[in-house]
C-alpha cells in the first residue's frame, strides 16, 4: 500500500521512440517536454487572449493579466531602478514561467517541471549568464569590481576570495532553493497520503483517524499553493537584485 | 549492510540543517511582528521583505533536505 514518495518525480518517455537523435543521444519526448509545452502555451495564450480586447473596464481575466504586469514591473523598479526595466520581459517570462509551473504541479496528477534540477539549473544558469554579459557588456573589464567591496587591502586578501564563491554559487542556490522547495513539498503531500491510504485500510477506529492526515493534506495543500507563489517571486526578485548589482556595482541608486 | 545503515544515519543527521530554518523563520517573523508593533504605519510596506526572508530561510533547511536525499539515493 505504502507509496514510493519519489515516483511522481519519475520523468517518462510518453512516445516510445526517440523524438530526434543529438549526437548519438536519443531525445525522448517525455512527460516533463509535454508539461512545459503545456505552460508555456496555457500562460502566454492565457496573456495575450486576456489583454487582446483591450477593455477600458477591464474584465478578470484582463485585470489578472495587468496586475501581474504591474507586479513585476514594480518589483523590477524598485529592486534595479529605471534602467532596469528594460529587462522587464525577461523577467516577466521567468516570473509568469516559473509561476505556472508551479501552480499546473498542484494539480492532482500531473507532473511538476520546476520539481526537475536539469530546468531550474537551466534557469538559473541562463539568469547568471545574462548577468556576466550585461556586466562585461555595461563595465568592460570594470565588472570585475563586484567583486573588491570597499574595505582596507589587507581585509580584501580575505574578501576578494569570498565573493568569488559567493557569485559562483548562486547557480546553485538559486536552482536548489526552487527545486528543493518543489520537491520537498510533494514528497510532504505523498507521505500523508500515504498515511490516509494506510490508516483508512487498517480498520476499526483507525479508519476514523485517518481523517486527521486527510485534514493535514488540506493545510498542506495550502501552504504549498504559498510556496509557489512566493518560490516564483523570489526567483524572479534574485533574478532583479543579481542584475541591480551588474548594472550599479556597488554605488547604490 | 553496515555502508546502509551509516547512510540512514547520515541522511538523518542531514536534517539537523531544519534547525536553522526554524530559528530563521522565527527570527524573521518575530521580528517583523516587534517591529510592525513599534510602527504599524510602516508594517504593510515591509510584508514583501517578509515573505522575502521568509522563503530565503525556509530554501536553507531544503538545503539539508537535498544532502539528505543525495546520500540515500545518489
Amino acid at each position: 500500500m505504502a507509496m514510493n514518495p519519489m515516483e511522481q518525480f519519475a520523468i517518462k518517455p510518453l512516445i516510445a521512440e526517440p523524438v530526434l537523435h543529438i549526437a548519438g543521444h536519443p531525445i525522448y519526448f517525455t512527460n516533463q517536454a509535454l508539461l512545459m509545452i503545456i505552460v508555456a502555451l496555457a500562460s502566454s495564450l492565457f496573456l495575450v487572449l486576456a489583454v487582446k480586447p483591450n477593455r477600458l473596464v477591464p474584465t478578470r481575466g484582463q485585470s489578472m493579466a495587468e496586475l501581474s504586469y504591474e507586479f513585476v514591473a514594480n518589483m523590477i523598479h524598485s529592486a534595479t531602478g529605471e534602467d532596469g526595466l528594460k529587462f522587464f520581459p525577461f523577467v516577466f517570462t521567468l516570473f509568469i514561467f516559473v509561476l505556472c509551473s508551479n501552480f499546473f504541479g498542484m494539480v492532482p496528477g500531473s507532473f511538476t517541471v520546476t520539481s526537475q534540477i536539469a530546468v531550474t539549473l537551466a534557469l538559473a544558469c541562463l539568469v547568471v549568464g545574462l548577468v556576466i554579459v550585461v556586466g562585461f557588456m555595461k563595465h568592460g573589464i570594470g565588472f570585475l569590481k563586484l567583486f573588491v567591496p570597499h574595505a582596507p587591502w589587507y581585509l580584501l586578501i580575505l574578501l576578494v576570495p569570498i565573493e568569488v564563491i559567493s557569485f559562483l554559487t548562486r547557480p546553485i542556490s538559486l536552482s536548489v532553493r526552487l527545486f528543493a522547495n518543489m520537491l520537498a513539498g510533494h514528497t510532504l503531500l505523498v507521505v500523508f497520503a500515504g498515511f490516509v491510504v494506510s490508516l483508512g485500510a487498517a480498520g476499526g477506529i483507525l479508519t476514523g483517524v485517518a481523517l486527521a492526515p486527510l485534514l493535514m493534506i488540506v493545510a498542506i495543500m495550502l501552504l504549498e499553493l504559498l510556496v509557489a507563489f512566493l518560490q516564483a517571486y523570489v526567483f524572479a526578485i534574485l533574478t532583479c537584485i543579481y542584475l541591480n548589482e551588474a548594472l550599479h556595482l556597488h554605488d547604490h541608486h | 549492510m553496515e555502508l546502509a545503515a551509516a547512510k540512514m544515519i547520515g541522511a538523518g543527521i542531514a536534517c539537523i540543517a531544519l534547525v536553522g530554518a526554524g530559528i530563521g523563520i522565527g527570527n524573521v517573523f518575530g521580528s517583523y511582528l516587534s517591529g510592525a508593533l513599534r510602527n504599524p504605519g510602516a508594517a504593510a510596506s515591509q510584508t514583501t521583505n517578509l515573505l522575502l526572508g521568509f522563503a530565503l530561510c525556509e530554501a536553507t533547511g531544503l538545503f539539508g533536505l537535498v544532502i539528505a536525499l543525495i546520500i540515500l539515493f545518489g
